[in-house]
């Protein structure tokens, strides 16, 4: 079974972290993620420029507006996700406490979500 | 320039639909992501389950919590997302502005990390 | 960590160099700065993809020439030297500050050529089109847009800007800072929009446009200088990318508009600072000059079928300026223009002005009835400037009690000096 861990982070507490400390972080999650990737449990995973980089799109009476800024001001931010294959859903969760460890953001948190499979159109 | 597209729309309008709008909808996105397969921007894509079936892990004091639910609760919610190749900003906007939940929903797009850099 | 980084402002250049330079270099860098800057860093941005080697890079060359031209003397073409020595600087800094495979995916462009081959930029191409519209991009918020557009393209500098704007200087210049990191990371193009995306992009740089002449013009606040200096810098601008895209009729008519409204600059305000509405102005203290280019602008257009809002807000002016006397105004021409402006842009305060021109060209009577429709749709009961020209039609029916009030409600309502003094004056009249 698929699923889609989605990442979010409090932005603040990455940015007030120091170069060498968030080069550290980037390291942990490399080395995290080859070894996902060995026990063949993680597909993809992405981390993402943070929310002030974002763009919403809406198209509203034929007109395209777009917004500067995340889809919704939330506390914490959407900052990434992986893609993992595993037996079941608790294993999923069981996974994103693991990426949680390994991210040590302080309020972060890991969203676990069933990715919706199509037979191949 | 790799850019991540975050489909939002209202679930309960989703789930509202009659069998016929779900089938149209449905055609739309597939149509949408042929699209985006033929002239070779489509990295990848995934739709998800509604937050409903959702869980969510977070560390405190160093113990884990897992509790049922989305992370956030929000008038829209995240339904899938891609990962498209784009030669900047304004190629990426244009192929959100044709999502089929643009209309009526949101789609959030966001660069992606590239290491390198 | 990113560096933040701003423009020497101008005062500052004169403070320090004063002693040491001839006063004739330091005119001449200050005021290539002010005619070319915009033109410079256009091409710097073309070439090395990024605004704050750019900038960086312009600043250096300024200081070089302020340099140089003390020792050896201004050079025949001190635009061309100045952008000669930028690119040579920014290459520098790239060299000096990044890993080479960086410095050369950046500058992935060819060599500078040596000083002796640059030409001064050719004026078929000009770098600032496309720059306009990264100014503007409507996925950086408004308030950035009008900053980048007035310091990268308009050469204000970041103190000018706050002056203006009344914003402390540390939060304009953050507001750059993550404008441009959003440019980077998120690569917001430096290109012309496809004919696609053109409409509505041209719309939003419009807009901005449009904003920053208003903040000078009607400014609530802010040094009076300064704002002058933004809504000049605003026709400047608009003037520019009438020449770049000379087919588009919105930017002609954008350009009028702005035309008309600052040749009345001058008789907005008595001797004594007080507001002058439209109808008591001095019509020779109007700026017979910009009034003819506004008009020429409008004629050459001929006729156009579908004209945008702002074509349509300086034929209203037109109106005006083409009247010798505030009595000889075709006000009902007026009112069929703010009715076709109506229907392409419906607003409550359309409506207010459609109702004062019928007023005006059909009977007081008349655009009091629909000024009382439009009050009962609710939209306008919070705007001072429906109930003074509620009030304004009372008092000319010679209703004096009901006019007093509504100007009380009016007054209750403004915030701007000049018109409370304006409605306190008027108030009285009718108290008398």
């Amino acid at each position: 079974m698929r699923f889609m861990l989605i990442v979010y982070l409090d932005e603040e507490a990455e940015t007030s972290k120091s170069d060498a400390e968030r080069d550290e972080m980037f390291r942990r999650c490399f080395v995290h993620s080859a070894e996902w990737k060995r026990q063949g449990v993680m597909e993809a995973g992405e981390p993402l420029h943070p929310t002030s980089t974002s763009t919403t799109v809406r198209v509203r009476g034929g007109k395209t507006i777009l917004t500067d800024g995340p889809f919704a001001e939330t506390k914490e931010q959407l900052g990434g996700y992986y893609i993992v294959d595993c037996a079941n859903e608790q294993d999923a969760v069981r996974l994103a406490a693991e990426a949680a460890e390994i991210h040590r953001n302080p309020f972060g948190a890991i969203e676990v979500r069933p990715i919706l499979e199509f037979s191949a159109p | 320039m790799r850019y991540m597209l975050l489909i939002y729309d209202a679930e309960a309008a989703r789930a509202k639909a009659t069998p016929e709008e779900q089938k149209a909808t449905f055609e739309a996105w597939m149509a949408y992501s042929a699209e985006l397969n033929e002239k070779g921007v489509k990295l990848a894509g995934e739709a998800l389950m509604p937050t409903s079936m959702a869980k969510t892990a977070r560390i405190r004091d160093g113990k884990t919590l897992a509790t049922d639910g989305p992370f956030a609760e929000t008038k829209e919610q995240l339904g899938g997302f891609y990962i498209l190749n784009c030669k900047d900003l304004d190629e990426a906007v244009a192929w959100a502005a044709k999502a089929p939940n643009a209309p009526f929903g949101s789609v959030e797009v966001r660069p992606v990390m590239e290491f390198g850099d | 960590m990113h560096q933040t980084w701003q423009w020497l402002p101008a005062a500052e250049f004169s403070a320090t160099l004063v002693a040491v330079m001839p006063e004739d270099v330091r005119t001449v860098v200050e005021s290539v700065f002010r005619r070319e800057s915009g033109k410079i860093i256009a091409g710097l941005i073309r070439r090395f993809g990024d605004f704050d080697i750019a900038e960086e890079a312009m600043q250096d060359a300024m200081l070089a020439a302020l340099d140089h031209w003390a020792t050896e003397g201004a050079p025949g073409n001190p635009a061309a030297w100045i952008t000669t020595t930028a690119q040579r600087k920014a290459i520098d800094r790239l060299r000096r500050s990044r890993t080479r495979d960086e410095y050369q995916s950046a500058a992935n462009h060819d060599a500078p050529a040596p000083l002796d081959e640059m030409e001064s930029p050719s004026p078929f191409q000009d770098d600032r089109l496309p720059l306009i519209f990264t100014c503007c991009h409507p996925a950086l918020g408004l308030d950035a847009q009008v900053v980048l557009t007035l310091r990268t393209l308009g050469g204000l500098t970041t103190p000018e800007i706050a002056r203006a704007f009344l914003v402390p200087e540390a939060t304009l210049a953050q507001r750059l800072v993550r404008a441009k990191r959003k440019i980077r990371e998120a690569k917001i193009p430096y290109r012309v929009p496809s004919a696609e995306q053109l409409p509505e992009r041209l719309e939003a740089a419009l807009s901005v446009l449009y904003l920053i002449f208003n903040e000078g013009y009607s400014a609530t606040a802010g040094d009076a200088l300064v704002r002058r200096d933004l809504a000049s810098e605003a026709i400047r601008l608009t003037r520019l990318l009438l020449e770049l895209m000379p087919g588009q009729h919105d930017v002609a008519g954008l350009l009028a508009l702005m035309l008309l409204q600052d040749s009345r600059r001058a008789a907005r305000l008595d001797a004594d600072g007080e507001l002058v509405v439209l109808e008591g102005q001095d019509r020779d203290k109007w700026d017979h000059g910009q009034i003819a280019e506004a008009l020429r602008l409008l004629e050459g257009l001929g006729r156009i079928v579908d004209p945008g809002p702002y074509l349509l807000q300086a034929a209203i002016a037109a109106e005006h300026a083409r009247a010798a006397k505030a009595q000889k105004t075709d006000w009902s021409r007026i009112a069929i223009l703010y009715g076709a402006l109506q229907r392409i842009q419906p607003s409550p305060v359309i409506a207010l002005n459609r109702a004062v021109a019928v007023a005006m060209a059909y009977g007081y009577e008349q655009g009091l009835a629909l000024m009382d429709e439009l009050r009962q749709a609710g939209e306008l009961d919070h705007y001072h400037l429906y109930h003074a020209a509620r009030a304004d039609l009372l008092r000319r029916l010679g209703r004096k009690d009901e006019a007093a009030a509504a100007y009380r409600v009016a007054l209750r309502l403004a915030t701007n000096q000049a018109e409370r003094r304006y409605l306190e004056r008027r108030l009285s009249d009718v108290s008398g």
